[in-house]
């Protein structure tokens, strides 16, 4: 049965990489045979060779490295000020009614339609990225906390009350785990919008990262160095999901939906 | 407002007390409620309620749905305040909630779904959990046969468990007043009745002043030394029971009890 069950797991793992290796070995024949001309889309391990030969000069890490960065400091910054207002505005009638519509009003700006003003402000400069990503997170840091907190049973409020939890411990054991699940919706839907803002950011305004090399690419027509960037965004950011998964089952253990998933893997 | 006369079973019960019977049952009074209104807006829900509870007594209030009597309970626990009234307690009563003299049960039993189930239970100790503590938290889940679920998850356990481990942390404390708002309600007849039982185990065990609301006139017959009726926001009925303990369901003067019972919250009930 354990037996059975391991190699449903394999074939499901399988599975799942089915598709994309198929994808890339019809594309890599399409290539060798012409069909595709190497202007249009180079061959996947064309793509590797340019991949290996950035890494090599030390130019992709130096990129990557400093995209990463960018990306996690406007994590840090605006989804620490959306995490702050989620919880006050959740957890407060009072600061909901003073700062909630006009967050609301904010958030209807695409933050994306402000790379005008903000190279206007910070130039080019590292402050131009960060602060679009930390503004870009925010909302969905801010929203999914909020709503969580909001959503929180109040009958197990009610319980810790009336076990004689402090305002600290009922925060502590109740509030905050309970909403802890949509506070994780918030931080993954986050990490997407991270890195759809700085791939544009890095495209338009920036002098590093790995947006500023595929740009330049494209100006000396390196069809493989641009692909491999693209492939690199989507690695960084499978590899970000990745991490807010594991964070996620770490924390959500209690959840019957972890549960569920974890009695199906065993 | 007119004071409805109090009825008075007792002239049918047919089982005279014996001594031992009342020497069980000391007279100190533990609660002590007096002209108790409570009103939302206009409505009045309870409407002057005097109600004295001895030490160790086991009390249950029977009543139709919205009659008040869940209400009743929440301002003994101290989860709302009286629009009128008072509420007294006896020397070995805190109300503070963190002295843990007065818990209450609820009709669900509110685990934290995060929290283990020996975690639950330590809640119920109202302060940070010392290593006697978790001692006491395990032997309290001991006595309510789960002690080996206690790293378990409550969202793995059935409905009958999971109101034994809120029963666990109600009595982890050692109350001295324990409410319960119907917390076997949702449960099916077999579990209703084990849980019965274990509740009246541990209220034999430890003598805690007990105070349960159901709408299940056999769950009362069987469990209390006294029935109050409410109806209308005031007590129409107080009842002594003095059936010896365990009461036999489905015996002669259970059943002959319960009818009586059952009949007038029916008539009561009936438009004039």
């Amino acid at each position: 049965m354990k037996f059975l069950t391991a190699v449903g797991d394999r074939s499901k793992a399988l599975t799942q990489w089915a598709l994309p290796v198929g994808i890339i070995a019809v594309w890599e024949a399409l290539s060798l045979g012409g069909i595709i001309p190497a202007r249009v889309l180079p061959a996947p391990t064309a793509v590797v060779a340019a991949g290996w030969h950035a890494t090599v000069s030390g130019e992709l890490p130096r990129n990557m490295w400093v995209s990463f960065w960018r990306a996690f400091v406007g994590l840090v910054i605006g989804g620490g000020i959306g995490f702050a207002f989620g919880l006050a505005n959740g957890l407060s009638q009072r600061s909901d009614r003073i700062f909630d519509s006009t967050l609301q009003m904010v958030r209807n700006v695409p933050h994306l339609a402000l790379i005008p003003l903000v190279i206007l402000w910070f130039g080019i400069d590292e402050e131009a990225k960060i602060f679009l990503v930390a503004l870009g997170v925010f909302f969905p840091m801010y929203i999914n906390t909020q709503h969580g907190i909001r959503s929180v049973d109040p009958q197990l409020i009610e319980m810790g009350r009336t076990y004689g939890m402090s305002a600290s411990t009922l925060f502590r054991r109740v509030i905050l785990p309970g909403a802890l699940p949509s506070i994780f919706v918030g931080l993954r839907y986050a990490l997407g919008i991270m890195w759809l803002t700085l791939i544009v950011a890095e495209t338009i305004a920036a002098s590093s990262g790995i947006g500023y090399m595929a740009m330049q690419a494209r100006e000396f027509l390196l069809v493989d160095v641009v692909v491999m960037s693209i492939l690199i965004y989507a690695l960084l950011g499978k590899a970000a999901d990745s991490v807010a998964r594991l964070l996620e089952r770490w924390c959500l253990a209690w959840h019957p939906a972890f549960q569920a998933a974890e009695s199906a893997a065993r | 407002m007119t004071v409805q006369p109090l009825r008075n079973f007792d002239a049918f019960v047919e089982v005279t007390p014996d001594a031992g019977e009342n020497e069980r049952r000391p007279a100190e009074v533990a609660v002590s409620i007096r002209g108790l209104r409570r009103s939302y807006g206009h409505n009045q829900v309870l409407r002057g309620v005097n109600l004295d509870l001895n030490d160790g007594e086991f009390v249950a209030i029977v009543g139709r749905s919205g009659c008040g009597k869940s209400t009743l309970l929440r301002l003994l626990v101290g989860l709302e305040q009286p629009s009128e009234g008072e509420i007294e307690f006896g020397d070995n009563i805190d109300p503070s909630s963190q002295s843990g003299s007065i818990r209450i049960m609820f009709q669900e039993p509110r685990l934290l779904p995060w929290a283990s189930v020996l975690a639950n239970v330590e809640v119920g100790l109202g302060r940070a959990v010392t290593a006697s503590d978790r001692e006491r938290a395990i032997a309290t889940l001991r006595e309510v046969g789960l002690e080996e679920r206690r790293a378990d998850w409550p969202s793995v356990l059935s409905g009958g468990q999971k109101q034994r481990v809120a029963l666990a942390r109600a009595l982890v404390s050692y109350p001295r007043l324990l409410a319960f708002d119907e917390p076997l309600g949702a449960l099916d007849a077999l579990t209703r009745i084990s849980m019965q039982r274990l509740v009246e185990r541990v209220w034999l065990d430890q003598r805690f002043t007990a105070i349960m609301v159901t709408h299940d006139v056999a769950e009362a017959v069987a469990l209390a030394d006294r029935v109050l009726m409410i109806e209308d926001g005031q007590i129409t009925v107080d009842h002594r029971i003095f059936l010896p303990r365990p009461r036999e369901r489905g015996s002669a003067e259970v059943a002959a009890l319960e009818g009586r019972i059952l009949r007038e919250l029916l008539r009561n009930g009936q438009p004039a």
